[in-house]
């Protein structure tokens, strides 16, 4: 099954360990997980509770010509409804994160007057049951005026193409241009430019396990609502609901335990949040939203579909890459939920890992009669990275070389570290050839031929792809300031507390809001090494609630960061923990120096006479019960706040030049397929993923994320696609049509890792877990790879499902001549 | 739809027995088991993916068969004895699958761990020494975005003791 490099063996949590960081520390939070004692939001209940049920669009585009809930109202048990209408006089359009023209559309909670995606929601119902609610959404009466969709983002701006948004004046939603270097000179120094028609990234995401939900109840008396969810950047809801519902942000409260799987897929649930908290306010009693899985696949957060059009590779005979230009084509779907970010998110990895530095990229994004795309794991630069990856390959391929020798001419070097990027990035640390080596060693690289001949043998056709990417963690939010550069966001920042309770009970609190990384027993890890205790010792308290954690304007758990932001600030609130114990014993012990003083086992003692030891029981029991006669001027609280800043500029908004991510995890993938000619159905034989994400905190967690990522990848390019039809009907909205991997899909799998410790950080660690699409990337190139000989098709599609394998196989020419090489 | 006819439910009484205590409960009779178990029985370890029967999130035990709680009727499980994953654990002391899937990280985010768990249990049962190919078949309607279930087929394994 797997081999690892890593031991993925537990430590015995009864020893302490010299240091627990780099240890595979069991999480905290299995004990409660794998006895089903997790706390999900449709696992919250109250009394008297109403269940929504949002009524959908069947159209996607029309004009809603009438509507009436009447008879919806007068359904059994049914408590009462919300209309597109009531909530356009209830609340202010969403803030928009774009510059004009797509921050001219005005977004609500509900639909208004127009429908824009099949499952756009029009009304909600609430009823006493679920069943009831569904009921009766079949009461409610809506006419349509069916309005041309458009489907395909190609055709947005065509001068006949209906115009989706009114307020945008048409479908542009965004548009910049980034160009960094010099394109003529870098042209004109190349032998060779490599032409490529068009490439084109799909559709899909990670569909999370658990749907969006919530559980919103309205107090009357101080005009505040809680809301049980599972949104995963409550950060974000806040800004985004606060102003809509015209309320400070105190009076939204947001209260999270376990989160069913997020991957950037929670981050949008803005809208219905809203919904529910009118619902609440409106029928005097708590809602609860479960979303089905089919309207969480046919309304939230798909992965931005991207065109490359029209690109241009500058070249040297020996493979040398010198510089590019493309046209980037983004489909943002109905709404800007988060989008046009993805319009700057890319421009963190510009290069990829590459030493190309001329570099132009035109991008345009334009509205659709499709779901709205928001973050979803690899965020834009999954979509950029796999284009970076499918140039390599293409120029291997044109100029009959192996791509292989053409990473390795061009990847940034070791020795180049800290890198700055044509853009102004900084890639931290890192060693890609060492880890393109050792990938190609765990697949047996050297043995390929002997593999393909025996592939051969049994009729197959073997090919071997790479995958090299990067992870950037930690965003300087100034990088929005290029999409906007009205808005007022910049910087980065992570809270947390910690704190010495009153029986020497160590109590950590974090701003985020974890679905599965572990963060509780990371977040101890750490601090038992500061504190010098046992993991057991320390509690990290499961969940958030912005009532009582402390949090920050970007606190959450998205775009790979916590083990930057979140453990540098549990790590400063631990430090500065320590600083006070020891500023405590000093005084209780008379004055001794505070350099004579250490923390170990769980006390603090004098170095020189361990047997004067305070255990923390008395530290905070001194403190908190026990602290007359204490100096005055002491300054000792024992409960401590620490807000992790990383060193950000605000970047350069003219040039588009500027550190945009803190850290560059780095992820090395390399598949071998064996691919049937005659179906064009292929299986992974040989899979292996390295990783480089600096020190590694919890090595079995950060393997857990890896092998996720790639699972995620494998299914993104072999089967998950969210098709829809030339009416704008969604295709596959459910598990039955939308197949993510199941247990026998899965290949066999290889990891390894290099460990390049960040210099920017405190920990040496990076952030990691999005593996930047790395397997797609790979299973793209080993498709290829295997067609070299056989036709020769080109892969110009990041979705290879068999059928489509089958058509490369069937007619070469249609991909192949979309490329073209012309002497410079 | 006619407007002016009023959804019809009807009910009936079911006693059914879940991880050994035995709960006699009015239920509407279209109500699913997954939601009697968790909603009116208050059992949230069970959970739901997919509405749709592909997901195994709510997979239990049901007289000594594996079977998706979202794809029976309350009311089918009249009589019945039931296993959920509240019931895997001695009081305290974990089932040796559950320490499995701790010990080899076979879980993230935890919501589809209590049906695979249930369907590993009953893989073991019928199979306690399963070949890595039963294992995948065994768990193959169970689906897990966090892992790509490669410590998971790992975790059976070693609580199988091979």
């Amino acid at each position: 099954m797997t081999t690892t490099t890593i031991a993925p063996e537990q430590v015995e949590i009864e020893a302490p360990a010299e240091t627990w960081k780099g240890q595979n520390v069991p999480r905290k939070e299995d004990k409660r997980l794998v006895q089903g004692l997790g706390v999900f939001v449709d696992d919250i209940k109250r009394h008297g509770m109403g269940f929504i049920h949002f009524v959908r669009s069947p159209y996607a585009h029309a004009h809603i010509t009438s509507l009436d809930v009447s008879k919806a109202e007068a359904a059994p048990g049914v408590y009462g409804t919300l209309t597109g209408e009531e909530v356009a006089s209830l609340t202010d359009p969403f803030f928009q994160i774009s510059s004009v023209p797509g921050g001219n559309i005005k977004d609500f909670a509900l639909a208004v007057g127009k429908v824009r995606y099949v499952g756009e929601a029009i009304v909600a119902v609430v009823a006493e049951t679920r069943e009831l609610a569904r009921d009766a959404s079949e009461l409610v009466e809506i006419e349509y005026e069916p309005i041309a969709p458009i489907t395909d983002a190609r055709h947005a701006l065509a001068d006949d193409a209906a115009t989706i948004h009114e307020d945008a004046g048409g479908n542009l939603m965004w548009e910049g241009t980034y160009e960094w270097g010099d394109l003529d000179a870098a042209f004109g120094e190349a032998d060779k430019i490599v032409k490529i028609d068009e490439l084109h990234f799909h559709r899909f995401n990670s569909t999370p396990l658990e749907t969006n939900g919530a559980l919103v109840e309205y107090n009357r008396g101080t005009g505040q609502w809680t809301i049980h969810t599972n949104n995963q950047f409550p950060g974000f809801a806040a800004i985004m609901m606060g102003p809509a519902m015209r309320t400070g942000l105190d009076k939204l409260r947001f209260v999270t335990q376990d989160i069913g799987g997020g991957f950037g897929n929670k981050i949008t649930s803005h809208p219905q949040l809203v919904a529910c908290c009118l619902l609440a306010r409106k029928l005097g009693r708590p809602v609860q939203w479960t979303e089905w899985r089919t309207d969480f696949h046919s309304s939230m957060s798909h992965g931005n579909e991207r065109w490359f059009q029209d690109t241009e590779v500058a070249v040297r005979n020996d493979g040398t890459l010198l510089g590019f230009r493309t046209k980037a084509l983004d489909d943002a779907g109905a709404w800007l939920r988060y989008e046009p970010l993805g319009g700057v998110i890319w421009a963190q990895v510009t290069p990829g890992m590459y030493r190309w530095r001329h570099i132009r990229l035109e991008f345009t994004q334009v509205a659709t009669n499709k779901a709205p795309v928001s973050p979803n794991r690899g965020y834009s630069r999954m979509q950029h990275l796999w284009f970076t990856e499918r140039v390599i390959d293409i120029v291997a391929q044109e100029l009959g070389l192996d791509p292989v020798e053409v990473r390795k001419r061009n990847y940034i070097r070791t020795e180049d570290m800290p890198y700055e990027t044509p853009n102004g990035c900084v890639y931290d640390s890192g060693d890609y050839a060492k880890m393109l080596d050792i990938g190609l060693d765990l697949i047996g690289w050297d043995k390929r031929k002997e593999r393909r001949a025996d592939a051969a043998a049994r009729g197959k056709l073997l090919g071997v792809g790479i995958g090299s990417t990067l992870d950037s963690g930690t965003n300087n939010f100034g990088q929005s300031r290029m999409i906007n550069p009205e808005l007022q966001f910049s910087g980065n920042n992570e809270v947390a507390t910690v704190k010495l309770d009153i029986f020497g009970e160590i109590v950590v609190t974090l701003g985020t809001t974890p679905q599965g990384q572990g963060h509780e027993t990371t977040a101890a890890q750490v601090v038992a090494d500061i504190l010098q205790c046992s993991v057991d010792d320390v509690h990290v308290r499961a969940g958030h609630d912005s009532y009582w954690n402390s949090h920050a304007g970007f606190s959450g758990t998205y775009a790979s960061q916590f083990a930057v932001t979140g453990l540098s600030a549990v790590k400063g609130a631990t430090d500065m923990l320590a600083a006070e114990i020891k500023k405590l014993a000093s005084a209780v012990f008379g004055g001794v120096p505070e350099e004579a003083l250490e923390l170990a086992e769980g006390s603090v003692r004098i170095k020189d006479n361990p047997d004067a030891a305070l255990p923390f029981m008395a530290c905070g029991a001194i403190i908190n019960a026990n602290n007359a006669g204490l100096p005055e001027d002491l300054g000792v609280t024992l409960n401590c706040r620490y807000v992790y800043r990383p060193p950000f500029e605000v970047p350069d908004i003219e040039k588009k030049f500027g550190n945009l991510t803190l850290t560059y995890a780095a992820q090395v993938h390399v598949a071998m397929i064996e691919i049937d000619p005659e179906t064009g159905y292929y299986d992974i034989v040989d899979y292996a993923a390295v990783d480089d994400c600096g020190k590694r905190i919890n090595p079995q967690i950060v393997e857990g994320q890896v092998m996720g990522a790639t699972a995620q990848a494998l299914g993104g390019v072999m089967h998950e696609q969210f098709v829809y039809d030339e009416d704008g009907n969604l295709l596959t909205p459910n598990f039955y049509d939308y197949h993510v991997p199941h247990a026998l899909d899965m290949p066999p799998l290889k990891t390894g890792f290099v460990e390049s410790p960040s210099p920017f950080t405190a920990l040496g660690t990076k952030g990691m877990g999005e593996g930047g699409g790395a397997g797609i990337h790979a299973v793209c190139a080993a498709v290829q790879d295997a067609l070299r000989a056989h036709g020769g098709a080109i892969v110009v599609d990041s979705a290879n499902p068999y059928h489509t394998v089958w058509e490369m196989l069937e007619h070469p020419e249609h991909t192949k001549q979309t490329i073209s090489v012309v002497d410079a | 739809m006619d407007a002016s006819a009023p959804a019809i439910s009807t009910s009936r009484t079911i006693t059914v027995t879940i991880n050994g205590t035995t709960y006699e409960r009015e239920v509407e009779a279209r109500k699913l088991l997954i939601h009697f178990i968790r909603d009116d029985i208050d059992l949230t370890g069970s959970h739901i993916g997919c509405d749709t029967g592909n997901c195994g999130a709510c997979s239990v035990i049901l007289d000594g068969t594996l079977v998706k709680s979202c794809m029976l009727l309350a009311v089918q499980a009249d009589g019945s004895s039931i296993e959920t994953v509240e019931g895997l654990a001695d009081g305290d002391e974990l089932s040796k699958l559950q320490q499995a899937f701790s010990a080899r990280h076979a879980l993230q985010c935890g919501y589809c761990t209590p049906g695979m768990l249930m369907s590993a249990t009953a893989l073991l049962r019928s199979n306690p020494a399963p070949s890595e190919n039963e294992i995948k078949k065994g768990l193959q309607g169970n689906i897990c975005r966090c892992t790509g279930y490669w410590n998971i087929f790992e975790a059976v394994k070693e609580a199988s003791g091979q």
